[in-house]
């Protein structure tokens, strides 16, 4: 990946975190699971998927499920930067003269599916891989799960129907941020060695850095790892990623700050002083 | 005291409770430490939690199991209506946010088919009380209780002093009233009282009543309402099906009584998402709207900001 386009995914990133932050107040938002999720969100719409404004009911177009719904302000953040959606629509945020709240939904052009009931798109993915198959065309379909919802039985019986199918139009990113609600994932219930697991139903695994653009791009790149393999990518995130002061604590799960804590995260964001943050995080899914 | 003081004291009492989470532990953050290996937490597991309740419940446990409303009565309804519901074994389930306190999560979280699915498991029992104070005085008899209970958690506060003699299957009556009589359940209790007393000055003769149980439901204050008051509402943030409306509808025609009923429910549609006092504004579930629409008129004289303000979060 040549140094311009990585600035410029990076300058992107930038942006989307920050209007992620900008949620994080008012009623607040999952802004730990969005900020691991962002590099990747970023990533995918930018270079990797057939997806843009004009596209989005054109049967051959990719498809991204968000499944971890919970972090869609990851997804209006990066809708905005390219052009998917309107910047100001963000200020409704949990009113009821739009639909931008905690999950997401149709109304917001540019989402597949609703979600927010976790373990329920990787299903949904493997309809829209199998019609794929069906028809014979070249979509590429995308699944984020997030490694909590990992815990969902039905994120396995989609696996071992994935490779019944031998669906290699078809990539599971799971958005391995260590963390599910207020707990670590190896704390509760362990998934490793996640990857064996996978391998062991019969996906072809790549473990990456899932905040390393360049890595991005070069496992993307590689796509379909194996013919008639279910694709896995297993993306190492930080939850809160690009906020030392929340990053990786299993306290910052919903978040509801107030407008002074909103305006030091922002700083920190850019690189100057850690936010000093009061407000309490709520224990809710 | 808290849901979490009571559940506590009533565990470390009796060593056949067993606290259960499915990674929802907003009720009980604090049970890891006090309640060491009878707390067990399965992840966001909501079918295997059940069974594995069922399991501990066939050993002479009581679990008594959390997680959010929606996942918990409808990724796992076949779980309890099989594992707990046909063995009538007593699992206690706590469901959170339930009904309109999902508030921005969105229709994923919406749990307001609840009351519809879990009274139509036979054994089991169905409870929605009005506030902290209502839930917590009817909870020892729900956990003491020898059958499946789902229990609508219900923690914010009122000023209301409920009839601490609860019974299963017992309303609480508020008032008695000729005119309108409400009946509620739940959360929306608070706005009820605020309807009753608007109701009060524009003359009417108005009666309300506290369901509290849903399952067993009180016939006798139901037909008592149907008999004396000339409007019977039925308010509950659940859909129109299955929910009050139609319990209130089942005991007339069961009775061969007939009534005129304005139901308050949500009728074929997800309730918009948002933060909670704006949810019951644009739903029309305040208790002033509630007022206005059993009035048939406008109500100029109030200040709607005194009443949204008791849901400031």
């Amino acid at each position: 990946m040549d140094i311009l386009k990585k600035e410029k995914l990076e300058n992107t990133a930038l942006k989307v975190r920050e209007h992620i932050i900008k949620l994080a107040t008012d009623g607040g938002c999952f802004v730990g699971a969005s900020l691991s999720a962002t590099d990747l969100l970023v990533y995918l719409y930018s270079e990797f998927l057939n997806i843009n404004i004009d596209n989005l009911s054109d049967p051959n177009r990719d498809y991204l499920f968000l499944s971890k719904g919970h972090d869609v302000p990851a997804l209006y953040g990066t809708f905005v930067e390219l052009g998917l959606m309107e910047e100001s629509r963000l200020q409704n945020h949990l009113s009821t003269n739009d639909h931008i709240y905690w999950h997401p939904n149709t109304n917001i052009p540019g989402i597949e599916f609703h979600s927010g009931s976790l373990g329920h798109l990787p299903s949904v993915a493997i309809g829209v891989a199998l019609d794929c198959k069906i028809r014979n065309t070249n979509n590429k379909i995308i699944c984020i799960i997030g490694d909590g919802e990992l815990n969902e039985g039905s994120c396995w019986e989609a696996v071992l129907v994935a490779n019944a199918y031998k669906l290699d139009n078809l990539i599971f990113v799971i958005d391995r941020n260590y963390f599910q609600a207020n707990m670590a994932t190896e704390d509760l219930i362990p998934l490793e060695p996640l990857g064996d697991k996978f391998k062991a139903f019969g996906a072809a695994v790549r473990q990456i850095d899932g905040h390393s653009f360049e890595v991005l791009d070069a496992v993307f790149t590689d796509f379909p790892f194996e013919i008639g393999k279910l694709n896995v990518v297993i993306a190492h995130t930080v939850r809160g990623k690009g906020l030392p002061s929340i990053e990786a604590r299993a306290d910052r799960w919903f978040c509801n700050f107030t407008e002074p804590e909103i305006s030091e995260l922002l700083e920190e964001l850019h690189g100057n002083e850690f936010a000093n943050i009061e407000s309490e995080t709520l224990m809710v899914r | 005291m808290s849901y979490e003081e009571l559940l506590l004291k009533t565990a470390l009492a009796d060593e056949r409770i067993i606290v259960m989470t499915a990674e929802n532990r907003a009720l009980v953050r604090n049970m890891p430490k006090n309640l060491g290996n009878r707390f067990i937490d399965t992840g966001i597991t909501e079918q295997t939690m059940i069974g594995a309740a069922a399991g501990l419940a066939l050993r002479g446990r009581v679990p008594v199991v959390h997680a959010l409303a929606s996942f918990l009565t409808m990724r796992a309804f076949e779980f309890i209506r099989t594992d707990a519901g046909i063995p009538n074994l007593p699992l206690k389930l706590s469901s959170f946010i339930p009904g309109f306190l999902s508030d921005g999560n969105g229709p994923t979280h919406q749990a307001i088919e609840d009351i519809s699915l879990m009274r139509g498991i036979p054994n089991m029992t169905v409870f929605a009380p009005a506030d902290e104070q209502d839930l917590l005085l009817m909870l020892p008899q729900i956990w003491a209780s020898p059958n499946p209970a789902y229990v609508r958690i219900n923690t914010r506060n009122t000023d209301y002093q409920h009839d601490t003699n609860f019974e299963i299957g017992k309303a609480e009556v508020i008032s008695k009233g000729t005119d309108v009589t409400i009946l509620v359940y739940g959360m929306l209790f608070e706005q009820a009282l605020i309807t009753a007393e608007l109701l009060k000055n524009y003359g009417k003769s108005v009666g309300l009543v506290n369901m509290r149980s849903l399952k067993p439901v009180d016939e006798k204050v139901i037909l008592e309402v149907a008999e004396t008051s000339d409007l019977v509402v039925t308010l509950e943030d659940h859909f129109l099906t299955g929910g009050l409306y139609s319990i209130v509808a089942e005991t007339l025609l069961k009775h061969q009584k007939t009534a005129n009923v304005m139901p308050f429910a949500l009728h074929e549609r997800w309730f918009k998402p948002a933060l909670l006092n704006k949810v019951l504004d644009y739903e029309g579930f305040t208790g002033k709207q509630i007022a206005e629409k059993i009035l048939d008129m406008e109500i100029n004289d109030f200040h709607s900001e005194m009443e949204l303000a008791a849901f400031a979060e």
